[in-house]
């Protein structure tokens, strides 16, 4: 082979290495902007492990960090709205106490969206179940088939809505997952506050995630497991 | 002859609903920042309703969010540079037309009307200066 071919090679080789390296970052950062033009698939199903050894008695960070990222007014008069709470168990003989968060569940078999007339209450094939505001009219069937109590109504007209979390008079809403988040590639704003780390969140069917991985090694228990809604989200030391 | 007297009515036609558009006081809007519109002016003008209720749907049911026509763009782009937002004046984007043409909008009962990209900056007044 001749000197030149030699060279004409290693020159195409370099130039489209570095044509890679400037275009790479590029259509990242174009994806990050435009987000994800493909549909969510129920090869996922999002989920939460929550521990409720490490969930701190008093602490009230993921309640505060939704009300944040969701908007929220953060009061607690029964008209306001409560996507996630805490909840403080006592066993009455042993005097042993627990706190534990408690939100939407995201039931892979909703109740909600079983009693919904308009459709507007449904699941997302990646196991988030979210209220469709276009189509709610407000009827609160929902918040009556809801075993968890997961579920508000809004009351009042409301003003300055955050962009990404649109909220309205009239009809009912609840725990979104951090929807908007997770199509970002982010984790729910409660799980990335939680100081404790107590609240794992995850791709359920992913056999490598953490948290199967973890569901496989400890004991978990779904709420009202009863019920057999198989919940997305599940409690670790209930 | 018939084919050039056809010919002249469609000029005239074409001038005439050239002028009307313009003249029956058409509100003046504050465009934002402006620029390429995804689409073009007058097409959106009489489309961008269909337009949302669709990628609305993709949206909110399967995730989809590479929004070429998403609201939070339209707002990103259009909403006023000096209150930030597309409502609450006769010029402002979105209220002017539709005060114009008297059709209530829904949107924003729920939807922000504010751009996206102000919320990053710095309040006005700082905490604790009261």
């Amino acid at each position: 082979m001749s000197d030149t071919n030699v060279q004409r090679r290693q020159f195409l080789k370099t130039s489209v290495g570095a044509a890679a390296v400037a275009i790479a970052p590029g259509m990242l950062l174009f994806d990050m902007a435009h987000g994800k033009s493909e549909a969510v698939s129920s090869k996922v199903r999002w989920g939460m492990l929550i521990d409720t050894a490490s969930c701190a008695d008093g602490c009230n960070d993921c309640v505060t960090a939704c009300n944040k990222e969701n908007g929220l007014s953060g009061g607690l008069s029964p008209t306001d709205s409560q996507w996630i709470r805490k909840v403080e168990l006592k066993d009455m003989r042993g005097g042993r106490t627990l706190a534990l968060p408690m939100m939407c569940q995201h039931c892979e078999e909703p109740p909600c969206v079983d009693v919904c007339p308009t459709g507007a209450s449904f699941k997302r094939a990646d196991g988030i179940v979210l209220v469709d505001k276009h189509l709610c009219i407000g009827c609160r069937y929902c918040m009556m088939a809801c075993p968890y109590k997961a579920r508000s109504f809004v009351h009042e007209p409301l003003h300055d809505q955050k962009p990404d979390v649109p909220r309205g008079k009239g009809t009912v809403e609840s725990c979104t997952m951090c929807v908007h988040r997770v199509d970002k590639g982010q984790q729910p704003a409660c799980a990335e506050a939680c100081p404790n780390k107590s609240i794992l969140f995850g791709n359920l069917n992913d056999p490598e995630s953490e948290i199967s991985k973890k569901i496989r090694t400890v004991q978990s228990t779904q709420v009202r497991a009863d019920l057999g809604l198989n919940t997305g989200v599940r409690y670790q030391g209930l | 002859m018939l084919k050039r007297i056809a010919m002249l009515l469609a000029a005239l036609c074409i001038c005439a609903s050239a002028v009307a558009t313009e003249s029956y006081g058409m509100p003046k809007l504050d465009v934002g920042k402006g620029g390429q519109c995804v689409e073009e002016p007058q097409w959106m003008r009489k489309n961008h309703m269909k337009v949302l209720l669709h990628e609305r749907d993709e949206t909110v049911h399967k995730g989809i969010r590479d929004g070429k026509h998403s609201l939070k763009n339209c707002i990103e782009c259009h909403a006023s540079l000096r209150d930030n937002s597309v409502l609450g004046r006769a010029d402002s984007f979105c209220e002017g037309c539709h005060r114009y043409q008297a059709v209530k909008i829904d949107c924003f009962e729920c939807h922000s009307s504010k751009r996206q990209s102000s919320n990053h900056q710095p309040p006005l007044v700082q905490k604790g200066s009261k």
